[in-house]
């Protein structure tokens, strides 16, 4: 664990993570009721690696990722109700309802989606990243995807172009180890995503992404690597996601004991739980207030997803262009 | 200034010059780069060879290299390059060596750049230019002679231009990068090097995006057309003048927004149109303006909506081939007389 964790600090991560657990939970409790519809990816199970990372990054940096996107969202600190009515297509969402769970964005918390095409978010990322280094502002772009997406041309291209103008960005791999139904023994020749960058000079490295320290040490050196101006590096995050790809996957492609041996032996809330107890000497009591809060918060973005009024009609026309667009 | 007030300026401002497409391309993105830091131009051989096509020739010289930027050829990655580039605040202009190649980008191009301002309930917006020439040019065969206007035009949340004047060109390339929508700016090739009389030197003169312009007026039938076809069009109006048929021109110059009304005006005069373009016949351009007059302009109709197109086939090499591929004076003539019963 780093030692520049400060008790504060911690109790922020935990808090973090927690919400996105306890948020996710409720999605899909929601999901069920019918109220969410379409398609929903759970975060639940990778929540350390979000956490982590978000905890070294600055104001202006910036944060791209693909479809599973609310743990990114949370962590960015958007306001779960915006999320949660998103989620539900009403117009108190933070796309009012036209986006949904894939389409998220938040100009405020240089939160910029939320993007459903599978690898496309990444040279948007590195074209984030490319306004960075021309306004000079020193910031970095965070640039997430799957492992599944990490098999996608355009990911080569960025690496590229990344390595070339020294832009700066972090591609960060979330590998857990399934692309939908596919495992990445089945869809990868050479599992080391992280090194994939090698051809062009890109250092890359692969932590533990069930355990928030080790995010953290790694964002930190690959943050400070982007920001100095030595150009891009990628991240490999080793994590687990718990639900299926999708609210529709039943995921009968891996086994109930994979499943709960990850559960039982490496979740990343307990982990850190036991961590702030044992080692930060964080009391229970302290642990127990944020539980309670992060329960209140969630029941009260839920409250809120299923009381916001849905999107008034006249809002089928309306962004479509930034002006008013006249009908034909 | 609107339209009107320009044609006025065209007949008495010698203020007006001559200059290819090519040059008046390059003088837009130049003036457009002085006036705002944000803007930049990108793409495959744009800075140091000036251009596949000379069209940014000397940009390189006058802006420098952070803003005059050669890609690697990787048209995926550079076209959702630029758009996150516009999502960070700037101003892109990504050119394509040919829209041909935007094929390999289209994603970026049609989720990435048109639907981000609506899936994100109006946060986002993308101020992007994709330009480049589009359709055919000569004996390069079928994969590098395509008109993407309708694909493109297909899409909401993006704006299509295709002009063909020089003086439209930098007026409208101008217009495309002050938008703060994704704009697909298709130019041609063998209109590069035609010169035209008609461009401002107005550093702050811009064409407003959505305007046709009618080239030619004329009582008898309206011909439609954009890009390189608005040429054979006024050619096939002199020639249907000499046989006593006045045909009204309009230049499309927008695909998207469509300016319908100057075309139902025209109809609403002359009860006869034809729509020519160069790209295939299936869904193009003309067959959603037959359909636009079928909606609106029906009762003014003396005659069915007749489109003059690219032939239905991939573009051959063979010289007499590729003649016949391509709408020709000819077809347009025959196709004004057909619709005013004329043989």
């Amino acid at each position: 664990m780093p030692k520049s964790l400060t008790e504060k600090e911690a109790l922020k991560a935990y808090r973090d993570m927690l919400l996105i657990r306890r948020f996710e939970e409720r999605a899909s409790q929601l999901y069920g009721m019918g109220l969410i519809a379409g398609f929903c990816h759970l975060y639940i199970g990778q929540e350390a690696v979000v956490v982590g990372i978000q905890s070294v990054l600055k104001p202006q940096d910036t944060v791209i990722t693909a479809y599973r996107d609310h743990g990114h969202m949370l962590a960015c600190d958007m306001d779960p109700k915006g999320v949660m009515a998103e989620l539900t297509g009403r117009s108190g969402g933070y796309s009012r309802g036209k986006g949904g769970s894939m389409h998220m964005f938040s100009r405020e918390k240089n939160f910029f989606g939320g993007h459903g095409i599978v690898g496309a978010q990444v040279p948007i990322g590195t074209g984030l990243a490319f306004a960075h280094k021309y306004k000079e502002d020193k910031g970095v772009c965070i640039a997430s995807m799957g492992d599944g997406a990490s098999n996608q041309g355009q990911v080569y291209e960025s690496y590229n172009m990344a390595a070339l103008w020294k832009l700066p960005v972090v591609y960060v791999i979330e590998n857990n180890h399934y692309g939908m139904g596919t495992s990445v023994e089945r869809s990868s020749a050479g599992p080391n995503y992280y090194g994939r960058g090698q051809g062009w000079g890109i250092p890359g490295e692969k932590a533990d992404g069930m355990i928030l320290g080790e995010v953290r040490e790694a964002a930190q050196r690959a943050t400070d690597h982007a920001r100095s101006g030595k150009g891009p590096y990628i991240l490999e995050f080793d994590t687990y996601r718990y639900r299926g790809h999708s609210m529709s996957d039943p995921a009968k492609y891996r086994s109930k004991e994979e499943v709960e041996d990850v559960k039982i032996h490496h979740d990343p809330i307990d982990h850190f739980k036991t961590y702030m107890i044992e080692t930060l000497k964080i009391k229970e009591d302290q642990i127990k207030a944020i539980d309670d809060e992060v329960k209140e918060t969630v029941l009260e973005a839920v409250e809120f997803s299923k009381t916001s009024p849905e999107p008034d009609p006249s809002e089928l026309y309306t962004d479509i262009l930034k002006e008013k667009v006249p009908l034909q | 200034m609107t339209t009107n007030q320009r044609e006025d300026i065209l007949m008495t401002d010698s203020s007006l010059i001559t200059l290819s497409v090519r040059e008046a391309l390059r003088d837009g993105m130049a003036e457009e780069m002085t006036r705002d830091e944000t803007v930049f131009l990108m793409g495959e051989e744009v800075a140091e060879y000036n251009g596949a096509y000379k069209v940014s020739q000397g940009l390189l010289d006058q802006f420098g290299s952070k803003r005059v930027v050669d890609t690697p050829i990787t048209e995926h990655g550079f076209a959702g390059l630029g758009v996150g580039a516009a999502f960070g605040g700037l101003r892109p202009i990504v050119e394509f060596m040919t829209f041909n190649f935007s094929m390999q980008a289209i994603d970026q191009i049609i989720n990435s750049a048109a639907k981000t301002l609506y899936m994100s309930g109006g946060q986002m917006g993308c101020p992007i230019v994709f330009r480049g020439p589009n359709g055919a040019a000569s004996r390069v065969g079928a994969q590098h002679s395509q008109c993407y206007a309708s694909w493109y035009a297909h899409c909401p949340g993006l704006k299509v231009i295709s002009p063909y004047s020089a003086g439209d060109a930098k007026a409208l390339l101008k217009a495309a990068i002050r938008d703060p929508n994704p704009v697909v700016f298709l130019e041609n090739e063998l209109l590069y090097g035609r010169s035209f009389d008609d461009v401002s030197q107005d550093q702050d003169y811009v064409l407003p995006i959505g305007k046709a312009l009618v080239r030619r007026e004329g009582k008898d039938v309206t011909l439609t057309a954009f890009s390189i076809m608005v040429g054979k069009a006024l050619e096939a109006a002199d020639r249907l003048a000499e046989e006593g048929i006045e045909a009204e021109v309009i230049d499309l110059r927008t695909l998207r927004p469509l300016d319908v009304d100057t075309i139902i005006e025209s109809v609403v005069k002359t009860n006869r149109i034809v729509s020519i373009e160069e790209s295939w016949p299936f869904a193009g351009i003309g067959s959603e303006i037959a359909a636009l007059m079928m909606e609106h302009a029906f009762d003014y109709l003396d005659a069915p909506v007749l489109r003059v197109t690219g032939a239905d086939v991939p573009m051959p090499y063979a010289a007499n081939l590729e003649h016949l591929a391509l709408p020709q004076v000819d077809s347009i003539v025959e196709a004004a007389k057909a619709v005013c019963y004329r043989t």
